[in-house]
């Protein structure tokens, strides 16, 4: 995809609403598209934090390993990001992502998209105010997730 | 159904079929045992089932309102009384009242996109709705159903979500709160289906059933997203005893959930949902 392309394609990003276009300009110049095939295991835990990605199509399984078994923390689809801790400067995923099916995506370099929040004060509030939308709607999800709300009362998930 | 015409004396119904849906939660369909014909149903109306010397429940209805001759109910075994409703074997006979309650709004949802949100055995009296819809399907636009489940071996339904999935103009999603590498559906709470929806709000009606705190959290999405609150509507559980709007034990605020409901708008429920007292 050129960059008139990956522009086309950013501005239907959930991510991305509320983007100006310079904003989402600026995104483009960023992104390249990338394929994953299914099954293929995008970064482990542990993994250096290099990493931006959009998805726009496919599905991603989020996991954590534990002694014999690997358990699934969420599942991210078109329309989510995936490694949103690379653009806080983490040193290493804490999560695996793995794809549950062919995924299509757009990755961006974090130290670069890092640079452009320094040099850009306007672009970095607006990416950095999705960020926080998207962790908040995790952290909420989370606590649903928590309450196991389907659990017939006085039964405690094994 | 109830016998004679008088809501609180309960008709003799025989057990005619019983299926396991999950390890948990079981389907009984139920037949005449007096030769007087089974009552009609409107989806959303739920029935009191008696097991004679045990107790007596309210059940959501789960089954087809156009299938003649046969009440359909599904039941999660949770407790004294649904252990023992749920263990009757064929031929046996349990008493029932009813169907009561205000249905879901079928008739004020034609025209448009219908979108169905459901948690746990929450899908049990919206699979109701699903049946009708189906069967007067020119009538409405899109059908959605957002459905999450504790895990994989809890979802209701799998082989029909399947089926209603690859019906034209339908979108069903489902996902479970704890998934095992095996699963290849989705992982997270319901909400987070609505991220891979396109909605059209202002053509929208929105039927919801689940826990509570589960709705109260559907009800948020669908308000961001810019669905009235007089197109939400919730099916809402209190403890029932007479199911006929008498004994009080089901009032919540200004309403008796047996006879007001249990099927309510977001408009007549924003003002009790979130009251501690209730």
């Amino acid at each position: 995809m050129d960059t008139k392309a990956l522009y086309d394609v950013l501005r239907q990003h959930p991510f991305l609403e509320g983007f100006k276009p310079p904003h989402i300009q600026k995104m483009a110049e960023m992104a390249h598209e990338v394929h994953f095939a299914r099954d293929q295991t995008i970064f482990r835990e542990g993994d250096e934090c290099g990493i931006f990605y959009l998805i726009l199509e496919g599905k991603v399984a989020l996991e954590v390993s534990a002694p014999g078994r690997i358990m699934r923390i969420s599942t991210q689809g078109a329309g989510d990001e995936l490694g949103w801790s690379s653009l806080l400067m983490e040193e290493s995923k804490h999560f695996q992502a793995r794809t549950l099916e062919p995924v299509r995506a757009l990755a961006f370099d974090a130290i670069r998209l890092r640079q452009t929040c320094e040099q850009d004060h306007g672009f970095g509030y607006l990416l950095m105010r999705q960020l926080l939308v998207v962790v908040s709607q995790r952290l909420q999800a989370t606590r649903l997730q928590l309450l196991d709300l389907y659990a017939p009362r006085g039964v405690k998930l094994i | 159904m109830s016998a004679a015409g008088c809501p609180m004396t309960p008709a003799p119904a025989r057990v005619a079929k019983v299926d396991k849906e999950t390890h948990d939660t079981f389907t009984l369909a139920l037949e005449p045992a007096d030769g007087q014909p089974l009552a009609g149903f409107a989806p959303g109306q739920f029935s009191m089932l008696y097991v004679y010397g045990v107790g007596e429940l309210p059940i959501s209805i789960s089954g087809d309102p156009h299938e003649p001759g046969r009440l359909v109910y599904t039941v999660r075994s949770v407790g004294r009384a649904t252990h023992a409703l749920v263990n009757r074997q064929p031929g046996e006979v349990v008493g029932v009242r009813g169907p009561f309650g205000r249905p879901w709004p079928l008739e004020a949802a034609r025209g448009k996109d219908v979108l169905i949100v459901a948690g746990g055995i929450g899908l049990a009296p919206l699979r109701s709705a699903i049946y009708d819809i189906l069967r007067h399907r020119d009538d409405y636009v899109r059908l959605i159903v957002l459905y999450g489940a504790r895990s994989p071996k809890d979802l209701l339904y799998r082989k029909q979500l399947a089926g209603w999935a690859r019906l034209p103009d339908t979108q069903v999603l489902a996902t479970v709160d704890y998934g095992g590498t095996s699963w290849r559906g989705h992982v997270g709470v319901v909400t987070t289906l609505f991220r891979q929806l396109r909605l059209h709000p202002a053509e929208t009606v929105a039927l919801v059933c689940g826990p509570e705190i589960m709705m109260r959290f559907v009800v948020r999405q669908l308000e961001a997203r810019g669905v009235p609150e007089s197109e939400i509507y919730l099916s809402m559980e209190r403890n029932m005893k007479c199911a006929v709007g008498s004994c009080g034990r089901c009032q919540l605020g200004p309403y008796f959930v047996c006879k007001d409901g249990p099927v309510f708008s977001w408009a007549e429920m924003r003002a009790w949902m979130d009251k501690h007292e209730l």
